[in-house]
């Protein structure tokens, strides 16, 4: 009897109530350590980068604008929220917000900038090298970073971005039959 | 002004087509999550459907990798003109950890216009949902640029050089 499988039905359905969260109307809170988006304390960073080379998705970028002027960027449209970061900051400068309401229709919502004054050397007066201009040799140099801030690319890793026009000539592309043709 | 268009175009239920790009299935699982009675989102009248030739809206998840890339424009000329692409997790929004990788074009923007990114790894289906109500014209948005400085930060180095040529300007009459 279909009617009776139906009443039965309303029944079962009756019995847990309504199970739908109102979500979007009204707010709900997070799991105890959940990671959400991370937040930078300016005031106790110390810029040692460290955050910037153990990130897996290389969200953090450093660049050194000057002796004493140390920009660093966090681009969040990449990263993963692996808390790795806060984990790592000798200073704890580094918090996982609970924040996860990050939809946007722009991605420079969710990027962070901050600007650091770095202490200089009390003997040399200053903090690093800039005499060598070779660009070789400036990476050997621990501590001087300068990441393309416009690109979001990080120097040091020699990639390339996905070429298109290579893509349409690979799709094409047809082995020679014999060698030498 | 964009989800005002969305209210204009779409005035009673968005259909969503799931589109996998190489994927590592966790986003696609909290997609399916929010279709759960628990995050219902029939309420706003979000219906899954197979085909993109049926859906206004593409919930694109995965960055979009190389033998996958001709097959997501496929599906995005497929859909029907007034149409949002929704793209999920950090792989859609930015690439991901393989933004710069070899077979990989990093992040559905570089493949098909996106019109709202929802980042997290995977997000949850509330920050979904978040999204989806964004568009929707629902909530506001919460999330907006940071940039922070160091206020005990003695010169201004940017000025520094320009006020040091501005004092030494007797100098300059004497090499005249």
């Amino acid at each position: 009897m279909w009617l009776t499988s139906k009443i039965k039905q309303l029944f079962v359905v009756a019995k847990p109530g309504t199970v739908t969260l109102p979500y979007p109307f009204e707010p709900r809170p997070v799991p105890e350590n959940y990671r959400g988006q991370p937040y930078w304390d300016h005031h106790k960073c110390i810029g040692c980068g460290g955050c910037a080379n153990h990130c897996p998705a290389r969200t953090i970028l450093v660049r050194d604008l000057c002796n004493e002027l140390r920009v660093m960027m966090y681009d969040g449209s990449r990263c993963t929220y692996c808390g790795r970061c806060a984990d790592l900051c000798p200073e704890k400068a580094i918090t996982m917000t609970p924040q996860y309401e990050l939809a946007t229709d722009d991605k420079r919502d969710i990027n962070e900038t901050m600007e650091l004054f770095m202490l200089t050397c009390q003997r040399c007066g200053r903090c690093f090298d800039h005499e060598i201009k070779n660009a070789i040799d400036k990476l050997a140099y621990l501590g001087y970073r300068y990441d393309n801030l416009e690109m979001r690319a990080v120097i040091p890793v020699s990639s390339q971005t996905f070429d298109k026009e290579l893509y349409e000539k690979t799709k094409t592309y047809k082995r020679p039959e014999k060698i030498g043709e | 002004m964009l989800g005002k268009l969305a209210k204009k175009a779409f005035p009673k239920s968005l259909w969503v087509y799931h589109c996998n790009s190489g994927a590592c299935n966790g986003c696609d699982i909290e997609i399916l999550n929010v279709l759960t009675p628990y995050y219902d989102v029939e309420r706003f009248g979000i219906k899954l459907v197979a085909s993109p030739r049926h859906a206004d809206v593409m919930l694109i998840s995965g960055a979009v990798t190389r033998p996958t890339f001709p097959l997501v424009k496929k599906a995005y000329d497929a859909m029907p003109a007034p149409k949002l692409v929704f793209g999920i997790g950090s792989c859609a929004t930015g690439g991901g950890c393989w933004f710069d990788t070899y077979n990989v074009t990093g992040g559905a923007d570089k493949a098909i216009p996106v019109n709202y990114f929802i980042p997290g790894c995977p997000p949850r289906p509330e920050a979904i949902i978040y999204g989806v109500a964004l568009a929707l014209g629902l909530v506001d948005k919460k999330a907006a640029p940071i940039e922070l400085k160091q206020i005990e930060f003695p010169i201004d180095i940017y000025q520094r050089t320009k006020a040091w040529e501005e004092r030494n300007v007797i100098y300059q009459l004497l090499y005249d």
